[in-house]
């Protein structure tokens, strides 16, 4: 049975850019080993004829047309946005 | 110790398609910032994607033109980040069913011919772009978000910037020639990445890679590889150690800097595609496609040189942009000289377009006015100094060189009695000349030719002057 450290919580909680504290990485370390150990019960059963499934449906090709429709009223994209400048959505910038 | 430079170039390349890859949305560069978005773009809750049609189509013929083997069968993978230029917070891509892979171009460096691999070419969907204005904020304009986009992976098959530099402008000419894109990378539409690495000469595993970005030009990539091979040399040297991270070329100092230490592969958490089923491409679709592709680059440069006698640098000149040789085959259909044909292209008429800082469709220069001004050549009626006058006309006004000549009073003086008539007035005004000549001094004849060409305004038959001035000059 794999073990979940509370390293590999933190982690995968800066990759979702999610902050928790010590305690709670502790905490969810716990419930994520019980999830992934439940999880790795499925390795028993044997897949080796079994094609990958993305999808139950069994449909390909949903394709459409190249034809465009004019953009969104960029006065109604703006509403949504919590700051704006000159037609475009304002965001501090991300230093890299 | 000595170092081999390993370098891999990751080129994206946006579809010219009328709308983008998942949304019905207008991709058209150059329209006010936030005007060509859609709610799918724009990532709001309960959107579903559709496949563009054309889009498949377009980056299966570009895998093609670049002699990639395609997957039958292909599929959309959800690739996983936190950046503003991308409100879904995920950008569709593909990961392991790429459309096509192991594909391949020849490229030609100082007259050795050398294949580089292609390793994949994947179709996504482009993100926002960003505008730092440097206190404290970004402006961000979606306009460019979800349109269609094919990243061509090279394999580690580079070894110098020339031969980066050669990768590129193949990869552009080819994709040109497809019609699946502008391939101009003043707006965008070609990008590049490089990833470039170093390993003492003999060892066969490969060195830390940095990946460099913001390679604005070709002329770029050239330079940030040269000065990140000499970083890394030196680094390696000094007994330090390259760690794997993303640099940033500055092209007002010429240096690589350092913008972030590289994330993995697997941080990005990739998982297929949940909104997009999977797509099959049977005989039939592929069959289409690959009748769609037109003669590429090197089979034109093949032609020009078999069929129409060039060399093969003109031709490979020749054959880099579309526009040119489309232009070139025009005037030699208009019945122009090849090689005439070429020379002027490629003197004359590149010379032109690079002082004015102007595409060849932004003047008035018809391939029709071309081969006719080639033709007056050709046969005489005007010398070529002439012609760079009908020239500067045709390409900046248009028109039909014959007419130009005719009203311009440009035609040649080929009359040998006319000419005659100048060579012994000349003769007679210059007694010095001659006796220079008979002195050996052959330049003599050069000022002589010089002073007729200014009395007829240039306009004296060249080869038929010299040949009278010899003439004449030997009775005196």
């Amino acid at each position: 049975m794999a073990k979940m450290t509370k390293e590999e919580v933190i982690e995968v909680a800066h990759l979702a850019r999610l902050a928790i504290t010590d305690e709670e990485a502790v905490h969810f370390a716990d419930q994520l080993e019980a999830i992934t150990n439940a999880m790795e019960l499925l390795n028993e059963l044997d897949t080796e004829n079994v094609e990958p499934t993305t999808h139950v449906l069994e449909m390909v090709n949903v394709l459409r047309e190249d034809k465009s429709v004019p953009g969104l009223d960029r006065e109604l994209v703006l509403k949504n946005v919590k700051e704006h400048e000159a037609g475009q959505v304002k965001v501090p910038t991300i230093l890299e | 110790m000595n170092f081999e430079t390993i370098i891999g170039l990751e080129v994206h390349v946006e579809l010219k398609t009328e709308s983008k890859m998942f949304s019905p949305a207008p991709a058209h560069f150059g329209a006010e910032p936030n005007t060509n978005t859609n709610v799918i773009d724009l990532g709001y809750p309960g959107v579903l994607p559709v496949v563009n049609k054309r889009a498949v189509d377009w980056a299966m013929k570009a895998a093609l033109a670049l002699n990639c083997e395609i997957n039958r069968h292909t599929k959309f993978d959800r690739k996983n980040y936190f950046y503003p230029d991308n409100p879904k917070a995920y950008q569709i891509s593909q990961f392991d069913e790429p459309i096509g892979e192991h594909g391949w171009v020849e490229i030609e460096v100082h007259g050795k011919k050398k294949r580089i691999g292609i390793t994949r070419l994947h179709m996504e969907e482009d993100a926002g772009k960003l505008t730092h204005t440097g206190n404290g904020h970004s402006l961000v304009d979606f306009n460019r978000q979800g349109t269609p986009l094919i990243e061509i992976v090279s394999e580690p098959d580079i070894r110098t910037a020339d031969e980066a530099y050669a990768y590129l402008e193949k990869i552009k000419a080819i994709i040109q020639y497809t019609g699946v894109s502008d391939v101009r990378m003043e707006e965008g539409s070609l990008r590049c990445d490089a990833n470039i690495s170093l390993r003492p000469y003999g060892q066969e595993e490969f060195g830390t890679k940095t990946e460099l970005k913001n390679l604005n030009s070709f002329n770029f990539v050239r330079k940030g590889i040269e000065h990140e091979e000499i970083r890394q040399e030196q680094v390696l040297l000094s007994g330090g150690i390259i760690q794997q991270e993303t640099r940033r070329y500055d092209e007002s100092t010429g240096k690589t800097v350092l913008m972030r230490i590289k994330e993995g592969s697997d941080d990005y958490r990739y998982f297929p595609e949940p909104d997009l089923v999977d797509i099959i491409i049977d005989d039939a679709w592929l069959e289409r496609v690959r009748a769609e592709i037109p003669e590429l680059p090197d089979a034109r440069k093949a032609r020009y040189v078999s069929e129409l006698g060039l060399s093969p640098y003109d031709a490979m000149v020749l054959t880099l942009a579309k526009p040119i040789s489309d232009f070139f085959e025009a005037t030699v259909a208009a019945g122009a000289d090849a090689k005439l044909a070429s020379n002027w292209l490629m003197g004359e008429v590149s010379a032109y377009l690079n002082a004015e800082q102007k595409e060849l469709s932004d003047t008035k220069l018809e391939p029709a006015g071309l081969a006719g001004m080639i033709k007056l050549i050709s046969d005489g009626t005007i010398s070529s100094k002439i012609a760079k006058k009908v020239f500067k006309e045709l390409i900046e006004k248009g028109g039909d060189a014959n007419n130009i000549v005719k009203a311009k009073g440009l035609v040649q003086i080929s009359d040998e009695g006319t000419l005659r008539e100048y060579v012994t007035a000349s003769l007679d005004n210059n007694p010095q000349s001659i006796e220079d000549f008979k002195n050996g001094k052959d330049r003599a004849i050069g000022f002589l030719v010089g002073q007729i060409m200014k009395q007829t305004k240039g306009q004296a038959n060249p080869p038929l002057l010299n040949k009278i001035l010899l003439e004449e000059i030997a009775k005196r």
